[in-house]
């Protein structure tokens, strides 16, 4: 069966103020149906611009080349109609800053109800109805209340809890949450994430988590993707990842030994950092932080090549394959 | 009333609106009042020191030259406006009044400044209030497209337009309009608040337009609507520019705003993204600049009652400022300082009224 | 509160201020993102048409064809190759006035703007600095100033010390100085606010030396940006006296009062619309430049483009 989200060799390039800057560069990922995949990568990235990209959001100017298609639907060929019967419906959102995601002068029910009411057709009494039970799906206590109340009402954690719920609430298929515990306590995090995968196991929705802590996706997710200056560095099965990176990116962002003895430790920061968009050397994009860097390594971006079942790296050297791969 | 909490889940409590006690916004009013009692205390002080005490005299701006030669008919002007006290006694004295609503005679019209005022401030309102409503209306709507449409043919065109409209001098761009749409199209009167053919309609707002309407004199109404064009078409385009470029970059900032997005990527149609969410977020700075526009476009009442001699408050304050007619003048100005009080508590109220985050803090 | 020890190498004042002006000069030639001020297009446009009317200021007796002040039988003359803007009523050719109007206009409102700079800008130091009562006598007086319509105020300051050029200068002034010291003071405030004039005094560092050192440094962006932005504003306003009779006494060739000329006869269109078209151009220019200076060296509106 065709994944829900299959996307192949996406590019994006945004206009800039010296000319076009190119964003992402060949991405292919694809989230299956109920299924949770995890996309992780330094800030800056290309992960939100990736998810933009997915809801047809990205600046205007932006050029968009490759496929992506959801549920059957080539989603560049979209029209702006088209667009906003996807959104919302087909693919929601969660932002990283609840504070900043919630209109600051509409309550949370008009919030809530909103959307439902076009994409569901709901009547406001249907959709008020809809709102209190969304409201306590995601653990808000006294929803009737928390209906008339504004997001500054709210503590950060339920901030980011009714914006899930006005994400979920036009019943979408695929939930892309970025960052959505960035900016929350670490106690908060935990909810938040157990959230999520409880409305996984309950109704059957995808969820692509973006994320730059590779840590959280162990708890969470199956599969992950890992972004490294608009592309896809490495992807495998999440487990695979994070305790044998085969990238020497992947295995930099999570700070583990060389040869894998494969502690998943705390994030140590990786010297240097991402080149902007437009700066990136002509050939591996981590090449000048790369502690394996050889010479050939500066010819040209090395590919994303399938190194074993469901897993794949874009490295020429590939220094940990050995372990990736026993 | 903001509680912010962190701790989760817990005690997680909302603070849905509660109904809202009359004690902190009373306390707001009255901190308020106070306020505005001492800048109209200032602005009398201001007023009386500029006209006392420098060179120029009433008696000679009053006087004509013949009486000017009669010691006492100066003396006898000098005593009846009370000009032969100490400076000190006559402010008191004139405080005095003013607690009893008293604001003294106008030296130039003979009348009370009151009964001035009563008679000028309606033509002044009836010009500032269609203007400012069209103002806002065309200001936001226009400033809003330009924001939308950020850097594509029609931004550029409206920002080109502002410029222009702040650049130009509201004396010269009556005249324009006057010998466009009165000389050479005939379409609209020279100025005047009416024709001479019909005569003021039954005072009760003394605004002519409306009392007419409320007399049932249909043609008067009209008449005077027509008086109205061009002096609001001149003001309303003066305050428009002014409004523009202000409504232009908060609504930028808005659009960049993640509720912006978020609104477009729960798969709003745009114009609802448009109206609900951007415009709700936009007026708040659109409030908060509409004071600003409501004081220039006093001034420019100043210079386009002047051309299309309409007989408000901005002529009365010309009149009475070359006449050094110190009652005159302390009033105008004390109705001018009222008048920008009141704008500006409405704008604050208006605003708590919009930002629920602003409620009774 | 505890205060981290002044670095024991006190920083020369010299290089810090070269520094912070290097800091908005760069800013000014373009900085990190976006083109130079002088590689917009309208901001180009709007020097062109500054420089064309300072030249047509300092070379008024040459530029123009007639004495400015000169009456002729040849009155109403509508525009022709004699007269490029026609005549007024008294005969005197326009073209000549408008040219010579520069020489009035231009300097007056420079005058206007620098005056009021200086008297804001002090005053907004000094409360700034002491702050209390100083400061909060200064606040009240300019909402005591800002509570006046300019115009009128203005208006009544002329018709109070007699209708003349000077006067006119000085109830410009007398409106438009709160804005800077305003400006001025919330910059001083800022520097308090990090603790800049603190550490100063600790360091022994005199009130002047550091409202030198850091404090006029960090205002002079905004200030300039506004300064230019109320040039405009200035031009305007003294036409708008001279309008009213209350500017430069007749028969000076100053641009609102020839527009008052203008509004005796309205079927002669040129004698009001050349003024008119003079003050326009200029006001805009210098709104345009305002705003291109705002871009750049405000870095609140740096984004906005
Ligand atoms: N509107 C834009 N115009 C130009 N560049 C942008 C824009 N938005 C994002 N970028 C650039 O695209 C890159 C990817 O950004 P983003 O997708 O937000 O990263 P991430 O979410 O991984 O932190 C960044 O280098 C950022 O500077
Ligand atoms: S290709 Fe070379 S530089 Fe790039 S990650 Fe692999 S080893 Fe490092
Ligand atoms: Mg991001």
């Amino acid at each position: 069966m065709a994944p829900l989200l299959d996307v192949d060799s996406l590019a994006v390039t945004l206009p800039g103020p010296r000319g076009p800057l190119p964003i992402l560069h060949d991405v292919s990922l694809s989230v299956d149906e109920g299924e949770l995949v995890g996309i992780a990568g330094e800030s800056g990235c290309g992960k939100s611009l990736t998810a933009q990209t997915l809801l047809g959001l990205l600046p205007a100017g932006a050029k968009v080349t490759g496929s992506a298609r959801f549920a059957g639907t080539d989603l560049l060929g979209l029209d702006n109609r088209g667009w906003q019967r996807v959104r919302g419906a087909g693919i929601a959102m969660v932002f990283q800053d609840p504070t900043a995601a919630l209109h600051p002068m509409l309550t949370v029910g008009r919030q809530l109800t909103e959307h439902m009411r076009v994409h569901l057709r709901m009547d406001r009494r249907a959709a008020t109805r809809r709102a209190v039970e969304l409201l306590d799906q995601v653990r808000i206590p006294d929803p009737e209340r928390a209906l008339r109340a504004y997001p500054h009402q709210f503590s950060g954690g339920m901030r980011q809890r009714a914006a899930i719920a006005i994400a979920l609430a036009a019943r979408p298929r695929l939930l892309i949450a970025d960052e959505p515990t960035t900016a929350l306590d670490v106690t908060v995090q935990a909810g938040i994430l157990a959230l999520l995968d409880r409305l996984r196991t309950e109704t059957g929705l995808a969820v692509a988590f973006i994320t730059h802590d590779l840590g959280v996706l162990s708890a969470l997710t199956t599969r992950g993707y890992v972004f490294y200056a608009g592309r896809v560095v490495e992807t495998g099965p999440t487990g695979a990842l994070l305790t044998a990176p085969a990238h020497p990116y992947t295995s930099a962002l999570l700070g583990a030994r060389p040869h894998g003895t494969q502690t998943v430790g705390t994030l140590r920061p990786i010297p240097g950092s991402p080149p902007a968009p437009g700066e990136a050397p002509p050939g591996c994009p981590f090449e000048p932080r790369c502690r394996h860097a050889e010479p050939e390594c500066g010819t040209a971006p090395p590919r994303l090549d399938p190194v074993a079942v469901d897993r794949s790296v874009a490295c020429v050297v590939r220094p940990h394959l050995e372990v990736a791969a026993r | 009333m903001t509680t912010v909490q962190n701790g989760e889940p817990g005690a997680v409590t909302t603070t849905a609106p509660r109904p809202r006690r009359a004690h902190p916004l009373l306390a707001f009013l009255a901190k308020r009042l106070a306020i505005t009692a001492g800048l109209l205390l200032g602005v009398t002080v201001v007023t009386f020191g500029l006209v006392n005490v420098v060179p120029g005299d009433p008696v000679t701006a009053n006087l004509s030259d013949q009486a000017l030669n009669d010691p006492a008919t100066v003396a006898a002007f000098r005593e009846k406006w009370g000009l032969d006290q100490p400076l000190w006694q006559q402010y008191l004295h004139y405080l005095g009044n003013l607690l009893r609503g008293d604001l003294g005679i106008s030296q130039q019209t003979g009348r009370s400044v009151l009964d001035d005022l009563v008679r000028y401030v309606p033509a002044t309102l009836e010009l500032a209030i269609p203007t400012m409503v069209l103002a806002l209306v065309i200001g936001t709507g226009i400033g809003m497209l330009a924001a939308v449409r950020n850097g594509r043919a029609t931004d550029q065109i409206v920002r080109v337009g502002a410029l222009l409209g702040l650049s130009t001098p509201p004396f010269w761009l009556s005249l324009v309009v006057l010998y466009v749409f009165f000389y050479q199209l005939g379409l609209a009167p020279s100025g005047g608040r009416l024709s001479t053919a019909f005569s003021p309609p039954p005072t009760v707002t003394g605004m002519y337009t409306v009392d007419a309407a409320l007399a049932g004199q249909w043609d008067v109404a009209w008449d005077a609507a027509q008086h109205l064009t061009l002096p609001v078409l001149v003001l309303t385009s003066l305050t428009v520019a002014l409004l523009v470029r202000f409504v232009r970059s908060a609504m930028l900032e808005v659009l960049q705003q993640d509720y912006i997005r978020a609104a477009y990527a729960k798969g709003l149609p745009t114009r609802v993204v448009l109206r609900r969410h951007l415009l709700r977020a936009g007026l708040v700075p659109v409030v908060t600049v509409s004071g600003l526009a409501f004081a220039s476009l006093l001034s420019g009442t100043v210079l386009v009652e002047s051309i299309f001699g309409w007989p408000g408050v901005g002529q009365y304050a010309y009149r009475s400022a070359t006449a050094l007619d110190l009652p005159a003048i302390l009033g105008v100005s004390l109705f001018v300082a009222l008048v920008y009080t009141l704008v500006n508590l409405t704008v604050d109220l208006l605003y708590g009224l919009i930002d629920p985050r602003i409620r009774l803090s | 509160m505890t205060m981290t020890a002044p670095d024991p190498v006190a920083p020369d004042p010299k290089v810090d201020r070269a520094l912070t002006r290097r800091r908005w000069l760069g800013r000014l030639r373009g900085g990190s993102t976006g083109r130079p001020v002088w590689r917009q297009p309208i901001a180009v446009v709007a020097l062109a048409i500054l420089g064309g009317w300072l030249l047509a200021a300092i070379l008024a007796p040459i530029v123009a064809p007639y004495d400015p002040l000169a009456q002729s039988a040849d009155t109403y003359a509508p525009p022709s190759a004699t007269h490029w803007f026609g005549t007024d009523s008294l005969g005197r050719d326009i073209f000549s006035r408008v040219v010579h109007g520069a020489r009035l206009s231009i300097p007056l409102a420079l005058a206007i703007v620098s005056l009021a700079l200086l008297v804001g800008g002090l005053l907004g130091l000094v409360a700034g600095y002491l702050g209390r009562f100083a400061d909060e006598a200064l606040m009240r007086l300019t909402d005591l100033v800002f509570a006046f319509p300019q115009i009128i105020l203005a208006m009544a300051v002329t018709a109070a010390f007699g209708p003349n050029t000077r006067n006119a200068v000085l109830a410009l002034v007398i409106v438009s100085w709160p804005v800077y010291a305003r400006v001025i003071r919330s910059a001083v405030l800022s520097m308090r606010g990090d603790d800049y004039l603190n550490a100063a005094r600790l360091l022994g560092v005199g009130p002047v030396r550091a409202l030198r050192r850091d404090v006029l440094p960090n205002s002079i962006g905004p200030a300039i940006v506004l300064a230019t932005l109320e040039l405009g504003n200035a031009v305007l306003l003294l036409a708008a006296l001279s309008f009213l009779g209350l500017g430069p006494r007749p028969p000076a060739a100053e641009w609102g009062s020839m527009v008052a000329l203008g509004s005796q006869d309205l079927s002669m269109w040129w004698v009001s619309v050349f003024p008119g078209l003079a003050i326009l151009t200029v006001v805009m220019a210098f709104n345009v430049l305002g705003d291109a200076l705002r871009d750049r060296l405000d870095p609140r509106y740096a984004k906005g483009r």
